[in-house]
């Protein structure tokens, strides 16, 4: 018999640690365990905040060199002159967000309770892009998108674009290079994101309730609202973070599907360290949006009740 | 309306087909355009079929290069993380200690931040130790967010193990080098084969930190990334399609011998 097949119904709680009598040497075997991933969070991940936090401060030029200052007009400087792209990140972002959401939804849900034995094969249509670098995909909506292309084509004859360029998301009848694009391209980047943790907490739900609702005179939609949609919660949260977590701080969707009128603040905080070499502003620029965005996230989840997310 | 009410009854099916329609054809476009013969520099309309970029892969200056560079990293990446991520995710389950707390949000915080965040900052530090940037602080990188990762996908493979087969095996005289090699690391294995196969997902396709952090090194990402400024040659478009259709035929077997394996154990 092979132990990695069919295990035994675990007990009652399994993290219930197996009492073991304590030396010392045992008692540090956790600290041994954590040692060095630990480290390497504290000087890769953490000391880095910190050493930005003070590059924030800091005043002079590449040629003098920087010196810490106190100088938090950089960041009231940097919020004055890039609000419009903080901005626009957030609403690109959060837009995506809610797209992936109505859109992922109902594929979540088919592979969770109607794909059958097509289900692996859908999970397997729906992770297998990763395997092409994104970078290639996000280029492919260029032709997808092009001027004279048949999706345009479809549109214009539809009379959306005209609704679209009168909200102003796209100009004339280009769909390329306008916010519609971005934002096009930032919900398809991050699909599959959404969808994984959404199939995860629907999976988990017992078929029983369906028809337990059913059984008691819930039509379908009211079945939905409130038994499966209350309990995909979780997936809901976890999806949505996964989503806008990362779109916020995107500018490769940007930078290859938008224009100059379409920066994200990603492309600035880029910019700003790689090529004008303005270190405070970016290091200012990238601070709030981590404020921004933790606060963002901490205030979610705390109103959504859902902490065991961790 | 007997089709309005076939619809109605499978709409939940048709908005999930067109969502998986809309996640599919970007790696449709980039198979067919793998067959185009471009005019100009850049590969975003069809001009006419040609083999000519699948027959020489290699045949643009420094995209192999990139390439292998990136599964370099991503191998290295996957080893360092996965090795460090399995520890803590083993002391994190199967330990109380103090400092718990702080622990665990120093492992979910690199998964909440913005990337464009952690790159910049990382990118302070080598400026101010005044680091080389290259294969090195790349690869620090991605052993850094791909940590989170695979922490997670050993931790609730752990967390779901019962630790009676361990005590069994202690009972029936196995010591615990003997405990763990033959009971405990076969059962935590799906989980760390999780966590590795998304670190080296991750890596290999990491843009925004890796652009941050390699100075003048280019990985395939990167490749792609300068080529959009300056012209898309169609072998980008036939490494993409030959990766994909690799995983996924990898998927399929892997599939097919579970499957088999699962009806041998029945029977």
């Amino acid at each position: 018999m092979s132990l990695t097949e069919a295990p035994p119904a675990p007990p009652a709680d399994p993290r219930e640690p197996v009492l073991r009598k304590p030396s010392t040497r045992k008692r540090l075997v956790p600290y041994w365990l954590l040692l060095p991933g630990i480290l390497w969070l504290v000087v890769f991940f953490a000391l880095p905040l910190v050493y930005q936090a003070s590059t924030s401060v800091q005043t002079g030029s590449l040629e003098q060199g920087f010196e810490v200052t106190w100088h938090f007009q950089t960041y009231v400087d940097a919020l004055r002159e890039y609000y419009p792209q903080f901005i626009r990140s957030l609403l690109y972002a959060g837009t995506a967000t809610i797209l992936c959401l109505l859109l992922g939804y109902p594929l979540a849900y088919l592979i969770a309770f109607k794909a059958g034995r097509w289900r692996n094969l859908v999970l397997v249509l729906v992770i297998a892009p990763f395997f092409t670098s994104f970078l290639i995909r996000t280029l492919a909506w260029k032709t997808i998108l092009a001027d004279g292309g048949a999706v345009v084509d479809v549109l214009n004859t539809l009379h959306v674009l005209d609704v679209t360029s009168w909200l102003g998301w796209t100009e004339s009848n280009r769909v390329l290079a306008t916010p519609m694009a971005v934002v096009c391209g930032l919900t398809y980047n991050f699909l599959p994101f959404m969808i994984l943790p959404l199939y995860t907490s629907l999976e988990r739900i017992d078929g029983r309730l369906h028809e337990a609702a059913g059984d008691l005179y819930a039509t379908p939609a009211t079945t939905f609202r409130k038994v499966t949609f209350p309990l995909s919660m979780p997936g809901v949260v976890s999806g949505t973070l996964l989503t806008f977590i990362p779109a916020s701080g995107d500018y490769v969707n940007a930078e290859l599907l938008g224009s100059t009128d379409t920066k994200m603040v990603g492309s600035v905080i880029q910019s700003q360290f790689l090529r004008v070499l303005d270190y405070p502003t970016a290091a200012a620029l990238s601070f709030i949006l981590m404020a921004i965005v933790l606060l963002a996230v901490t205030v979610y989840i705390r109103r959504s009740g859902t902490e065991d997310l961790v | 309306m007997p089709v309005l009410r076939w619809i109605r009854r499978n709409l939940v099916v048709i908005a999930g087909l067109l969502t998986l329609a809309y996640m599919i054809l970007p790696n449709i476009v980039v198979m067919v355009f793998s067959f185009n013969k471009p005019k100009g520099r850049f590969n975003y309309a069809w001009q006419q079929f040609s083999l000519d970029a699948w027959k020489d892969p290699c045949g643009v200056a420094d995209l192999c290069g990139s390439l292998s560079l990136s599964l370099q990293i991503a191998f290295w990446a996957t080893l360092g993380a996965t090795a460090l991520g399995t520890m803590i995710a083993f002391a994190l389950v199967r330990y109380r200690f103090r400092a718990r707390g702080a622990i665990n949000s120093l492992i979910f915080l690199p998964m909440a931040m913005p990337e464009v965040v952690m790159a910049a900052s990382l990118l302070t530090l080598f400026l101010n130790m005044g680091a080389e940037l290259g294969f090195w602080t790349v690869l620090i990188a991605h052993i850094m967010f791909c940590l989170s990762f695979v922490v997670t996908a050993v931790k609730a493979r752990v967390m779901s193990m019962d630790p009676r087969l361990e005590e069994a095996a202690r009972d029936l005289y196995a010591g615990p080098v003997q405990t763990f090699l033959r009971v405990t690391l076969p059962i935590a294995a799906p989980g760390i084969a999780a966590g590795a196969l998304l670190a080296f997902a991750l890596s290999f396709d990491d843009f925004i930190i890796t652009n941050f952090n390699a100075g003048s090194t280019v990985t395939f990402p990167m490749f792609v990334w300068g080529s959009a400024q300056r012209g898309t040659p169609v072998q980008i478009n036939v490494i993409g399609t030959a990766m994909f259709v690799l995983a996924v035929l990898m998927v399929l077997v892997g599939q097919l011998i579970a499957s088999r394996r699962k009806s041998n154990a029945r029977n």
